[in-house]
């Protein structure tokens, strides 16, 4: 099963003082292990445009599609054999203690 | 990278026969669009945090919204505005509403 | 009920989730398998009567639910689809045995953390214990049709979000068996907390049994096993005449079931984890012939250690109480005093008790009062009405 993992800030990171995991070490045991395809981080949200069309005009406003509290820092595409396996690898990501992961299944096309 | 959402309040036009597929073949044609999917609808969110050494599961979303993104794709363009352009005709641009966000600077 | 409508009734408190559960295992598709399983139930009950009840119902009725099983695949199955539907009835037809642990894969999958707990809570009730949506709607007080759409919405999650069918494993059971638990204790309190709603008690007592008989080893579940049974044990003691919540001070002890405190008491192991430690509370009391013979030093050191495990307001509370029955109102008063629980009745519940038990009626009045205003009106905020009508001030 494909996952996408949206990788989030929080407002209440965790407050454990143990050293953070390596980010290298993370994606290097996600690629030996055959369950992170790719992923990146992405410019902040004062970078982001919300493109809409409505009656034939293109509108562009500045700013992320929602205004949220957390906001979405990075993503990585997983191939994991079910959801419990893709929450066990996200839960070692940094951002699982600076920030919050959103795991959803990529929809699978039918025939 | 785009985020495809959802928007309260769609354009009238829907979604033409063939207008999806037509946006992506068009992508394959230049070069543009190098992955991409939809999601599961966002009730089948799950949110994974690591607190005090525990993992704590929860249900829904990284966060509440009213609009929610349904899938995404990550596009090579020369700049914003051909992002833009190619944004605009997706079919969501006119049922919903398209991020458009570039990727970290330092990885250029 | 009729002699065919108990058997059926029996099997269903027994066999549903086992029968429910193999089916998922080999089709994957949990409203065919719950579909077929209610079924099977409901042309038990129309045929028994009329040809008898057959030798073993729990085979009878695992294979009238295969059957159905079958009759919907093969009238469901599109042209596209075939080749996987035939393998499935193939797998059903040769009478693939059930693996042990079916009904266990099926506890710990409906209460898989990834799903809401209303949705796990409701799973369990309907996919593992078998009762019907009605059932659960209003043991939950909430519309029948919303009760159904929060199963769809549940078993879809199940299958869109990738949640694995089976038992976890080793690295994951610890924490994963803790939520089976909390989904259990919460379908007990359910039940427990009206007097009408057996029926989510009896089932959470037979999960329960379930869970301890297929994991033996586990602890904790045996602690959990052995609190349902000690409380359950009062449950006709409990109620007064005119339908009042009594205390366990007012209750009629010779009303307990002391053949089930016996049996909770065997089970109670070592106060280690949380329930384990909850059960030796409650055992504390079971064991108590009067109210004034409760061992409250026995029941300190055990808030002790609960308090230790995990720290709450809600234990601290409790321990408060324990600590003014064993010293003295005065001395639980002065560690409730010290406590910022804002809105949370049992915090000036616990103070009028230890101030009624001081001799100061007054300042308890004042109290009850406070409790009563934060009580929504029913059965309970009678209960503290009559109290307060009792003091006379």
């Amino acid at each position: 099963m494909e996952f996408l993992m949206f990788v989030c800030t929080d407002t209440e990171p965790d407050t454990d003082t143990q050293p953070e995991p390596d980010i290298e070490e993370w994606v290097a045991e996600g690629e030996r292990r055959g369950i992170r395809k790719q992923g990146d981080r992405l410019a902040p949200t004062n970078e982001a445009r919300t493109v809409r069309v409505r009656n034939g005009e293109t509108l562009i406003i500045d700013g992320p599609f929602t205004e949220s509290k957390e906001w979405i820092a990075g993503y990585d595409l997983l191939e994991c054999k079910d959801i419990d396996e893709a929450v066990e690898y996200a839960s070692r990501h940094p951002m699982a203690r600076r920030g919050r992961i959103e795991v959803r299944e990529v929809m699978v096309w039918e025939g | 990278m785009l985020f495809i959402a959802t928007d309260g309040e769609p354009d009238a036009l829907l979604e033409q026969p063939g207008e999806f597929d037509a946006w992506v073949q068009e992508s394959a044609q230049r070069g543009i669009r190098k992955v991409g999917n939809r999601l599961q609808p966002v009730d089948d969110a799950t949110t994974v945090r690591l607190r005090a050494g525990e993992v704590l599961v929860t249900d829904g979303p990284f966060a509440e919204s009213k609009d929610w993104i349904v899938g995404f794709d990550i596009i090579e363009c020369d700049n914003l505005d051909e992002a833009i352009d190619y944004a605009s005709r997706h079919p969501m641009a006119r049922l919903g509403r398209i991020e458009i966000r570039p990727f970290w600077p330092t990885e250029y | 009920m009729t002699r065919a409508a108990e058997v059926v009734a029996e099997v269903s408190r027994s066999d549903w989730g086992r029968i429910v559960g193999a089916l998922i295992r080999i089709t994957g598709d949990w409203t065919l398998a719950e579909d077929s399983t209610q079924d099977a139930f409901a042309t038990a009950l129309l045929r028994w009567p009329v040809d008898g009840i057959p030798s073993n119902p729990a085979a009878w009725l695992t294979t009238t639910a295969r059957n159905r099983a079958i009759d919907r695949l093969r009238s469901a199955a599109s042209e596209r689809a075939r080749a996987k539907e035939v393998a499935i009835v193939e797998s059903l037809q040769s009478g693939e045995q059930d693996i042990e642990d079916d009904r266990l894969r099926l506890i710990f999958t409906c209460a898989h953390p990834a799903l809401p707990l209303a949705a796990r809570v409701a799973l369990t009730l309907r996919t593992v214990a078998g009762l019907t949506v009605p059932e659960i709607a209003a043991a939950f007080l909430v519309p029948e049709t919303t009760m159904a759409q929060r199963l769809v919405r549940a078993r879809r999650k199940i299958e869109e979000a990738g949640i694995p069918y089976r038992v976890p494993p080793a690295e994951l059971l610890g924490e994963r068996l803790s939520g089976v638990l909390a989904v259990l204790y919460l379908v007990f309190n359910q039940g427990y907390s009206a007097v009408e709603r057996n029926e989510l008690a009896a089932s959470a007592l037979s999960l329960a049994r379930a869970v301890v008989a297929l994991m033996p080893r586990e602890d904790e579940a045996r602690g959990l096993l052995a609190l349902l049974v000690l409380q359950n044990s009062r449950r006709d003691a409990r109620i007064g005449p005119a339908g009042e919540l009594l205390t366990l001070e007012e209750q009629d002890r010779s009303r307990w079931h002391r053949d089930e405190i016996a049996h909770g008491l065997a089970l109670m192991p070592a106060p280690v984890g949380p329930y384990a430690i909850q059960a030796a509370i409650v055992g504390c009391h079971a064991r108590a012939a009067s109210a004034a013979e409760t061992d409250w030093v026995e029941i300190v050191r055990l808030y002790d250690l609960l308090l230790a495990q995990s720290p709450s307001p809600v234990i601290e509370l409790n321990r408060a109480i324990a600590i003014g029955m064993r010293d003295g109102p005065s001395a639980g008063l002065e560690l409730l005093s010290g406590m910022q629980l804002d809105g949370y009745r049992w915090l000036p519940a616990a103070q009028a008790d230890l101030l009624l038990r001081a001799g100061r009626t007054a300042e308890a009045a004042d109290r009850f009062r406070e409790v009563i205003a934060l009580t929504t009106p029913g059965q309970e905020r009678a209960d503290l009405e009559r109290r307060l009508a009792e003091l006379g001030s």
